[in-house]
């Protein structure tokens, strides 16, 4: 009689289910990898490169062809420029077809040959910064006018070709970038306004959407629209809402100024987004303002999940509000707030658009990812912009290494 | 904290800081809707608090109370003694004082609802604190988010040098009719904006079907199959979510360039649906695993396969998360800035969010950029309040991207 044993390894079933899945997923893992993965492999190859914005173009040759002189002394020439002032092109070869209205006189430069009207140059390589004027002496073949060659000569565009060594691709590598991102006082002022901002932006965040959400935790008349009316912050263009604080608060002509002005708070214009350290606490208190709704959404919705009965035993003990909220509100709200806590720092340290709306980075509000902008785009140094965001996303790694120990504890999200 | 523990010590407090609150609360509301000067007055804001909160407090009937706070205020502010300063025409000051009186005599009778006068059990003390403290907290949070949108509206429908004149003035000058809006008419006349809300709303309807094509299978997947590598790659999905944007942005600058595919629509409707793509997988995966499994198991038993069973089982039952992810998706799509501004430089092909920046420069009035901010705000906003319960759900159903 044989006995019944359990199956061991995967089941023809569950291979099944396995390959299923992978097949649903394909598509999805191709296309982030395509647009994640690639560029932030990319990210760390051309942080390494002594690149700049103009480098973007690989150096190319470039030709242009003009019928000069008349009568006899006719010539086609072709001024042949390298578009690269340090870089060497290779391989450079000309090819362009001569109309039936002229006839080649005089001697072809070197490395060109005429096969029937058809001419072949193979000129090698081209130095950096090249540029020269490559002339054939040429004469009207009978019965031709001259404005008709030179339309023809003109309009039959010449081929070329060559290769360039394109920054990106060849094998230059250097730590420049890193060292300039990492070189004096700049960097510390980049991470301190990093520090400051992503930590208060983050903390103030939580306890403004702690509050709002203490608010409204009662059913009342009115409950639904003033939650919809506190979300407004979050759902409305960034690009909309950054131009309306600048505005209210512009030294001039905001009304913010104009209020205190008035109220005797100041007596004079407070320029809020221009000036060391007002600008980094404005930027921060607009943060808070755009996303304490985020921390409110969540907060209410674990607020609401929160059994009764509870606070009907506290009540029965005698506990008063504050105590009820202390000792039994907070420590139930304590998973959302500690997961909260790290999604909302990972993301206002990933924070962009805000600042750069707002100061463009300048009054000492540059964080890293502005630095990145700046350092790319201002200063047209790719490499240095990219050795910037390398520094981010090591740091990311690290939050996330907590994220991670973090989460597994805590339910939910 | 033991001396607060008499309603003749919590009494006045709460009173002088509501009555600050309140007067600094209708001064800037008056200043804001007749442009006129108002100004809260700090200490006699606090002296006349504190008596009005002693007097709530006190051992009067709750309608002579009421009388004489309402009273005292009404006469004070009118013969400007009081905790509010307005010079303004009499009738809007009549107006001002009447509301500043009538309100805090009203609510300091409700916050000091209760308390009596001499001592105070611990409940009453803390209840009337937290009745203050949310009163204030109404106050604090409408008027944050209140303001600069009533600030972008106005600015939109007034004149730059009106403004320059007096910034606080945003009475409308209704004669005008249909002309206060202006440059409304003139950004969709010489901007063009309607054709970038055309490319802005195509780009976002584009990006939120090739979101849900790509994410309701990967998420299902995630959610329901067993596979090795399945918790990995949940995990994944998460830490992709965490990479910052302008990290990305930049090469894909270069791949664009490099590609020709900057400042076309196409390479935007490319890139668009990777930004969401974890963010709705993140969403969907939560809420597919929420749903029942014996339900697809019965549709397996009864002979579907599992793609008819996503098809004819999972998905309809799922319909109010597509619903809140695909707005969600939208809303991001329709607010990207970052993506626009770095890759298209051409005005033809702009979304909104970068036609409005295009605005913010110094030879453009102001009130072009604000109505251009209230043109890109308005349908998201208008979108949000219809669905708000979509919304909310689908926000706080998976942890959502800011």
């Amino acid at each position: 009689m044989s006995v019944a044993t359990p199956p061991k390894g995967t089941g023809p079933l569950q291979k099944r289910e396995a390959r299923l899945a992978w097949s649903l997923l394909l598509p999805t893992i191709t296309i982030v990898s395509l647009v994640v993965i690639l560029p932030l492999l990319s990210i760390f190859w051309i942080s390494f490169k002594p690149i700049s914005l103009a480098d973007l173009r690989p150096p190319a040759p470039i030709l242009r062809e003009s019928l000069r002189g008349s009568g006899d002394d006719m010539r086609i020439e072709y001024r042949l420029r390298n578009s690269s002032q340090d870089v060497e092109i290779t391989d450079v070869t000309i090819r362009d077809i001569f109309p039936d209205s002229l006839v080649v006189t005089g001697a072809l430069p070197a490395g060109c040959a005429l096969s029937g009207a058809a001419l072949n140059c193979d000129l090698g390589t081209l130095e950096p910064g090249y540029n020269q004027r490559l002339r054939i002496p040429v004469a009207l073949a009978e019965g031709f006018d001259e404005d008709n060659a030179e339309e023809a000569a003109e309009g039959s565009e010449p081929r070329v070709t060559g290769s360039g060594d394109s920054i990106l691709t060849n094998s230059e590598f250097t730590l420049s970038n890193f060292q300039r991102v990492f070189d004096g006082d700049e960097f510390w002022s980049v991470m301190w306004a990093t520090v400051f901002y992503t930590v208060f932006g983050t903390v103030g965040a939580l306890v403004m959407g702690l509050f709002a959400a203490l608010l409204l935790n009662k059913s009342f008349r009115g409950q639904g629209i003033l939650r919809g009316l506190y979300l407004f912050p979050y759902v409305a263009p960034v690009i909309a809402v950054a131009f309306t604080w600048v505005n209210l608060f512009d030294p001039f002509s905001g009304s913010a100024n104009a209020l205190l002005l008035q109220m005797g708070v100041t007596s004079e214009a407070i320029n809020f987004f221009g000036q060391r350290p007002l600008a980094l606490i404005m930027v921060t208190v607009f943060e808070i303002w755009r996303y304490f709704p985020l921390s409110f959404l969540f907060i209410l919705a674990r607020m609401q999940s929160i059994d009764s009965d509870m606070y009907e035993a506290a009540d029965m003990d005698g506990a008063s509000p504050f105590q009820k909220f202390w000792y039994l509100s907070l420590p139930m709200l304590l998973g959302i707030l500690s997961v909260l806590f790290l999604l909302r720092f990972i993301w206002t340290f990933n924070k962009f658009d805000d600042i750069f709306l707002l100061t463009g980075g300048n009054a000492g509000t540059r964080t890293l990812t502005v630095n990145v902008y700046e350092q790319a785009f201002a200063i047209s140094n790719i490499g240095a912009g990219a050795a910037v965001a390398v520094v981010i996303f090591g740091c990311l790694l690290l939050f996330s290494f907590f994220f991670f120990r973090f989460i597994s504890r805590e339910e939910g999200l | 904290m033991s001396f607060l523990r008499f309603g003749f010590v919590t009494g006045p407090l709460i009173g002088a800081l509501w009555l600050l609150t309140l007067s600094t609360t209708v001064a800037i509301t008056f200043s804001f809707a007749t442009g006129d000067p108002f100004r809260p007055s700090f200490w006699l804001s606090l002296g006349i608090g504190a008596v009005a909160g002693l007097v709530a407090v006190g051992p009067l009937a709750r309608l002579q109370k009421l009388g004489a706070i309402v009273a005292v205020i009404f006469a004070l502010t009118m013969i400007g003694a009081g905790p509010m300063v307005a010079e303004a025409g009499s009738a809007v000051r009549i107006l001002a004082a009447a509301v500043l009186a009538g309100v805090t005599g009203w609510t300091t009778l409700v916050i000091m609802d209760d308390t009596p006068l001499h001592r105070l059990t611990r409940h009453e003390m803390e209840a009337a604190w937290i009745r203050f403290l949310t009163g204030f907290g109404y106050i604090f949070f409408t008027a944050i988010v209140l303001i600069p949108f009533y600030v972008m509206v106005m600015t939109s429908l007034k004149s730059q040098s009106a403004l320059l004149q007096n910034p606080l003035d945003f009475s409308l000058d209704l004669d005008k009719g249909w002309g206060l809006f202006r440059s409304y008419k003139e950004l969709f006349q010489d901007f063009k904006f309607g054709r970038y809300m055309w490319t802005s709303f195509y780009v976002s309807v584009l990006t939120v079907f090739i979101t849900l094509a790509f994410s309701i299978p990967g998420a299902y997947a995630v959610a329901r199959l067993r596979f090795s590598g399945q918790k990995a790659f949940s995990r994944s999905i998460l830490l992709i979510y965490m990479v910052p944007m302008i990290v990305l942005a930049l090469p894909i600058y270069i791949a664009f360039s490099m590609t020709g595919l900057r400042n076309t629509v196409i390479g935007i409707i490319l890139i668009y649906p990777v930004t969401t793509i974890p963010v709705a997988l993140y969403m969907l995966q939560g809420y597919f695993r929420g749903l029942p499994a014996e339900v697809e198991d019965a549709g397996l038993m009864d002979g579907l396969n599992r793609l008819q069973v996503i098809w004819k089982i999972t998905l309809p039952l799922a319909l109010p998360a597509l619903a809140s992810v695909s707005l969600y998706v939208f809303m991001i799509a329709w607010n990207e800035f970052l993506l626009a501004f770095m890759l298209l430089d051409d005005p033809s092909k702009f979304t909104l969010t970068r036609g409005v920046s295009m605005l913010n420069s110094s030879e453009i009035p102001r009130e072009h950029l604000m109505a251009g901010a209230v043109i890109a705000t308005l349908p998201v906003l208008v979108l949000f309040l219809g669905l708000e319960k979509f919304m909310t759900k689908g926000l706080t159903a998976g942890s959502v991207k800011g």
